[in-house]
């Protein structure tokens, strides 16, 4: 408790949260083009599709960048058991990364069709896998992973491959499609607007289906994350807002309201962001067998000392970098319109 | 290389293939953020002299380095996410040592300087006929600025690893780890603003020395040459001073590696026996058995630059504290060091004779010159590289100076097996990555600078018709 009454280990749970939604809801749509990109046929329609992103997704992977520094410092304890206890996913997540940048940054510069092709697969690919691995690992923190006594990762990476993962991560790369096709509506027009829009529709079934699966699978296997839920009704209104907005976004869509639309979607990832941090709070890392060991915000994190500094810095950054977040996508409002500096 | 007691080959293999990992990973990415953050002054310059004199050649200037320094960028970024998240995959005990210290400074990275960076580059690259001209260079000055942020924020953390200040141990034993207890003390420790600037004017070599290449290789081809020479006018003259600058970071810093770290100093001369006259090699060869360096030397002249006389003598080995240890390549130490001053006075020397000789009005006709000049770029290549193998080679066996081991920094549950996956992965990719970039590059040297850009469109163009 800091002279302000602050539970600072609690401010820092809510920011690295608010760091990791962030990127959701932004590289979200990113790697939601990426997965529908191959989906698009005409050398043009992909070049619009990748032009959409063009100058966003560079800024909107720095929230991953930053919320994995914010995590490193606020708790390095979570940061080093995590990424090192999964580390064939976080390396295969880091192959995808890189794969996928290079992918939009080589596609348009040579006219060759099959140097287009080969890119293209990247670019869907890695956008594909990200998608994946992000729901995967969040699969396994939500279900719980085996945590020694001494703090490390007791298990393997097949282990990590059960089945609740694997559908948290086809969630995931459902919610991501459906989130990006949503923007795509929003970025293009004519021909292609009108054959995407046919798509949404199609998507938020596919996503449905998922989150309604996922979820009764919460309900039946992981009943740690819903506990809180059952002893405070009250949160279930979150839950019935993340319905409503899901419901709003065909809604909006037919009635050509697409930049609402988009943000219905916007509203429902965050949404699903906040019922996990509910549901999780307050461990980083729930050990399952074995629940003591579980990784807390309090047993895994930095002193006050630097969670103090830390907040100041975010007190002063934070507010500098919604503001040209906010203008950058101001200025590229629009449809996507390609001219000699597109990709 | 020695093998420590208490460690068993499977550990010992995590050890040698984490820190090859680490060495490749970061020496693929350092290749990038000195041509961007140098690149960043020089179209900060050319677009700043665009708006001054309204000469359309600058715009032309400052949208083809725009071009180059995008695809560098992109690389640059793609390559450096990967180091954010090695410290937690293959450097786990560590990250939890030095979480609350070094994690604070990598977080401060993401939230000053990345989101200024991205956020502008939009501007700065898609943004031209979208932005009056004013904003424009406005979004160009940020892109830099932020380059140089990123760079004071990573030296700081690494100058914390060389010169831990500003910080208390807590805990005892596999519990134990540094928290901080000055902020300002440890982003201001002994090392780290010595270190900055010496890393920042390499930083901005490397990019003046790229834009002297390409600019000559122009001349070499009898191509742009309007272009070529002013963009060669205006890289020269940074080249020129921060050569001469660098000579004088450089001394500062090896005073600091003398002050505070006495082994990485004597590795880096090979220095065994404490004695008077302690000689500067100029190049030579370490024996590291029998403890001598043979080679061409400046009696006293490390005495000279350590205590400014020829007398006094410098530390050597058997007169540290054996408890510092000392790194397990001392050759490999000493041969980047004097590599990197090597190539340091070779720039100097360079940059001042291509002005004498543009003066002379030699440059334009001697074509063995010229293509000296177009193999230039790997000058401060080459030497940023070295500096960096000296610094952190030379930090060994430590991973944080004094405080922890770089054996005991590993991550506990990562088999040998998983690293060397991950390590055949990135060398594949990378080089992959490589050859793109270096095809690419090519094409955008071969395509040169637009001549449609001479005359600006869209917002750009406003300030040239209200004339």
């Amino acid at each position: 408790m800091t002279e302000l009454g602050l539970d600072l280990n609690i401010v820092w749970f809510v920011l690295v949260g608010v760091l990791f939604t962030g990127y959701a809801i932004l590289d979200g749509f990113d790697l939601g083009v990426g997965a529908l990109h191959l989906f698009t046929k005409t050398d043009q329609e992909r070049r619009i599709t990748l032009n959409s992103i063009g100058p966003v997704w560079d800024g909107n992977e720095v929230w991953l960048v930053t919320g994995a520094g914010a995590l490193f410092a606020a708790f390095p304890i979570v940061y080093a058991t995590v990424f090192s206890g999964f580390y064939i996913v976080i390396k295969l997540l880091l192959f995808a990364l890189i794969f996928r940048a290079v992918a939009i940054e080589f596609r348009s510069k040579q006219p060759m069709k099959w140097w287009r092709e080969m890119w293209d697969i990247g670019f869907f690919l890695g956008s594909l896998l990200l998608g994946f691995l992000i729901g995967v690992t969040m699969g396994n923190l939500a279900y719980g992973v085996p945590i020694g006594a001494d703090g490390e990762y007791a298990g393997d990476f097949l282990s990590m491959l059960h089945p609740y993962a694997l559908m948290m991560g086809v969630t995931t790369v459902a919610l991501f499609m459906m989130h990006g096709s949503i923007y795509l509506v929003m970025k293009t027009e004519g021909d292609l607007q009108k054959k995407i829009r046919g798509w949404v529709n199609r998507l938020i079934i596919i996503f449905i289906i998922c989150y309604a699966t996922t979820t009764m699978a919460t309900l039946l296997y992981v009943p740690h994350m819903v506990d809180i839920f059952k002893h405070n009704p009250s949160l279930f209104i979150i839950a019935i807002l993340n319905m409503l907005a899901i419901a709003n976004i065909p809604r909006e869509i037919h009635k050509g309201r697409d930049f609402f639309a988009f943000m219905s979607s916007c509203f429902s990832i965050a949404a699903l962001m906040v019922i996990f941090g509910i549901g999780y709070f307050p461990h980083m890392v729930y050990s399952n067998p074995n629940p003591e060991y579980s990784l807390t915000i309090y047993n895994a994190c930095s002193s006050q000392k630097t969670l103090g500094i830390m907040l100041l810095m975010a007190i002063i950054g934070l507010p500098v970098v919604i503001a040209y977040t906010v203008s950058v996508y101001y200025i590229f409002r629009g449809k996507v319109k390609l001219d000699q500096m597109s990709y | 290389m020695e093998r420590r007691n208490g460690h068993d080959s499977p550990t010992m293999d995590v050890e040698i293939l984490s820190r090859i990992q680490f060495a490749f990973t970061i020496s693929f990415h350092y290749i990038y953020p000195p041509l961007s953050i140098g690149l960043g002054v020089i179209m900060v310059i050319t677009e700043g002299l665009w708006l001054k004199t309204k000469n359309n050649i600058y715009h032309q200037m400052a949208r083809f380095w725009t071009k180059i320094f995008a695809l560098i960028f992109a690389i640059g970024v793609a390559s450096g996410i990967v180091m954010e998240f090695e410290f937690g995959t293959n450097w786990a005990t560590y990250s939890r040592f030095v979480g609350d210290v070094f994690g604070s400074a990598l977080a401060a990275e993401g939230i000053f300087a990345f989101f200024l960076e991205s956020g502008f580059l939009a501007i700065l690259v898609f943004g031209w006929d979208k932005v009056k001209p004013g904003f424009h260079f406005f979004s160009t000055c940020m892109v830099c600025l932020g380059a140089h942020f990123s760079a004071v924020w990573i030296i700081v953390a690494n100058s914390w690893m060389q010169t831990p200040a500003g910080y208390r141990i807590v805990g005892e034993g596999k519990t134990a780890r540094a928290e901080i207890t000055d902020f300002w003390a440890m982003v201001f420790n002994p090392s780290s603003m010595d270190r900055l600037f010496h890393t920042l004017v390499g930083c901005w070599q490397a990019g003046a020395w790229l834009v002297i290449s390409l600019s000559a290789y122009y001349i070499l081809k009898n191509r742009h040459l309007e272009f070529a020479k002013r963009s060669l006018q205006i890289a020269l003259t940074v080249a020129c001073i921060t050569s001469l600058l660098q000579l004088y970071s450089g001394s500062r810093s090896a005073d600091i590696v003398m002050k505070y770290q006495p082994a990485k100093l004597a590795a880096m001369e090979g220095v065994f026996k404490t004695k008077p006259y302690t000689p500067m090699y100029i190049f030579g060869w370490v024996d590291v058995e029998a403890e001598k360096v043979y080679g061409l030397y400046i009696p006293g002249g490390l005495s000279f630059l350590a205590h400014k006389n020829f007398e006094t003598p410098v530390k050597g080995f058997d007169t540290i504290s054996p408890e510092w240890g000392r790194p397990q390549l001392i050759n490999a130490v000493f041969q980047v060091y004097h590599l990197m001053i090597a190539i340091g006075m070779g720039l100097i020397g360079l940059s001042f004779f291509t002005v004498f000789a543009w003066y002379k009005g030699w440059l334009f006709k001697w074509k063995w010159l010229q293509f000296i000049l177009v193999l230039s770029v790997l000058g401060p290549q080459v030497a940023n590289q070295a500096g960096w193998y000296t610094a952190e080679m030379g930090r060994q066996p430590w991973i944080v100076y004094g405080l922890m081991k770089t054996s005991e920094g590993l991550s506990k549950t990562v088999k040998a097996e998983a690293v060397l996956f991950s390590l055949i992965m990135f060398v594949l990719i990378y080089f992959l990555l490589f050859m793109v970039f270096l095809y690419l590059l090519n094409e955008k040297i071969q395509h040169g600078p637009d001549d449609k850009d001479l005359i600006p469109t869209g917002k750009l163009a406003l300030p040239e018709k209200n004339k």
